[in-house]
């Protein structure tokens, strides 16, 4: 029956050659864990991946109970984990997999630095890595305000603090990302808006060059 | 069966295992945020809680309308609503009509088109019910309107949620 419907599909539009360029290929030697156990280190890229997706899946229905708004926040997050079905585990997923998204991405960058593949001609991937890092740390501090409580309320005050810290533009970037004098409606908007919007979109465009540069320059040679 | 009937390669074998785990692990991370999802529509329906609304002696034979306040419970959003009954006696009989017109949920009056007394008349599509509630045949609502869920106690009615009937 798939089968079929694949058939069909293909003999119209010629699918094969197009998931053909993305899922076939050669996975070398050295990275194949089957062949030396050690190259499991070449796997944390894309659990990474995994967890993100897991991340994105378990966020996009915990926006189905959630609402961005200081009298209600905190009240919805906690209908959802103690009321709806499940709801404890998919905002535990969220939870969880936030933590686990920095390891995973940490273990990572430590086997891209000690296998020496970050050197040319693959200094871009490494940049875009970089910049992957900072929109997955960004993620992090947006959303660990939304629950609305006091650990939240109290840690944005100091990364806010942090932020405003920082010659120069302390001041405007603080009042930017705050919304205003106060951390309150409009931090809580702002953040969910980079959280669920902004910071999302930049991961999906920076995740796509970082795949597309690694099947392109495919993956550096054993050490 | 001979084994040469019934061959599977190896790389058939190992697909399907793959397959097989691959789809047990999705199955794994999908399913409880499925069901997070559907939960509203899985719900059982809550019991109607009953509030006082008028007593015995409030009623006439003529339906009179009757305002009373509900604590509805919106999943975090908890707040106090006004709903109106239409109620009367006929006998030993007591009648609680909702006033939302089965039609397309107006609020139905009862007497007040000229044209038609002693009828609820609804002024959104001239839709009209008998003081029964039954619709009457050739206005657009099709079926009558709901009856409060309704417990008198000690001279006092109380009324529940709204309840569907298709017939008088």
């Amino acid at each position: 029956m798939l089968q079929k419907i694949y058939d069909w599909v293909d003999e119209r539009l010629d699918i094969t050659p197009m998931w053909r360029d993305i899922a076939d290929h050669e996975v070398p030697e050295h990275v194949n864990p089957a062949h030396h156990f050690s190259a499991f280190v070449y796997c944390f890229g894309g659990l990474t991946f995994f967890v993100t997706v897991i991340q994105i899946l378990s966020g996009m229905f915990l926006t189905m109970y959630y609402v961005p708004d200081i009298i209600h926040a905190y009240e919805s997050v906690f209908f959802l984990q103690n009321e709806v079905t499940h709801g404890v585990i998919v905002r535990g997923m969220h939870h969880w997999g936030a933590s686990l998204v920095i390891v995973m991405m940490f273990l990572h960058t430590l086997r891209v630095f000690f296998t020496g593949s970050y050197k040319k001609p693959r200094e871009l991937n490494w940049v875009v890595g970089v910049l992957i890092f900072f929109v997955m740390l960004g993620l992090g501090f947006t959303g660990y305000l939304l629950p609305w409580d006091m650990k939240a309320y109290f840690a944005t005050v100091v990364g806010l603090e942090i932020a405003e810290a920082a010659p120069v533009v302390g001041g405007f970037a603080k009042m930017l990302l705050a919304g205003g004098e106060i951390i309150g409606a409009q931090t809580l908007t702002r953040f969910f808006a980079i959280h669920v919007f902004f910071l999302p979109g930049a991961l999906l465009g920076l995740l796509a060059a970082h795949f597309y540069m690694i099947r392109k320059q495919g993956i550096s040679g054993p050490l | 069966m001979s084994e040469k009937e019934h061959k599977v390669s190896r790389r058939q074998f190992l697909s399907y295992s793959l397959m097989g785990v691959g789809g047990f692990m999705a199955a794994a991370m999908i399913s409880p945020m499925v069901r997070f999802a559907l939960d509203p529509a899985l719900e059982a329906a809550g019991e109607s809680d009953f509030v006082s609304v008028a007593t015995v002696d409030q009623l006439t034979e003529e339906p009179q309308r009757f305002t009373f306040q509900v604590t509805v419970e919106d999943a975090w959003y908890t707040s106090d609503q006004s709903r109106t009954a239409w109620i009367y006696r006929e006998g030993d009989n007591i009648i609680a009509l909702s006033p939302t017109c089965t039609h397309m949920g107006c609020v139905v009056n009862w007497d007040t088109n000229e044209e038609f007394p002693n009828q609820f008349f609804c002024p959104c599509h001239d839709g009209r019910f008998e003081k029964s509630g039954q619709n009457v045949p050739n206005t657009p609502p099709t079926r009558p309107l709901d009856v409060y869920d309704m417990e008198v106690r000690d001279g006092t009615i109380y009324l529940g949620r709204p309840i569907q009937r298709n017939s008088v």
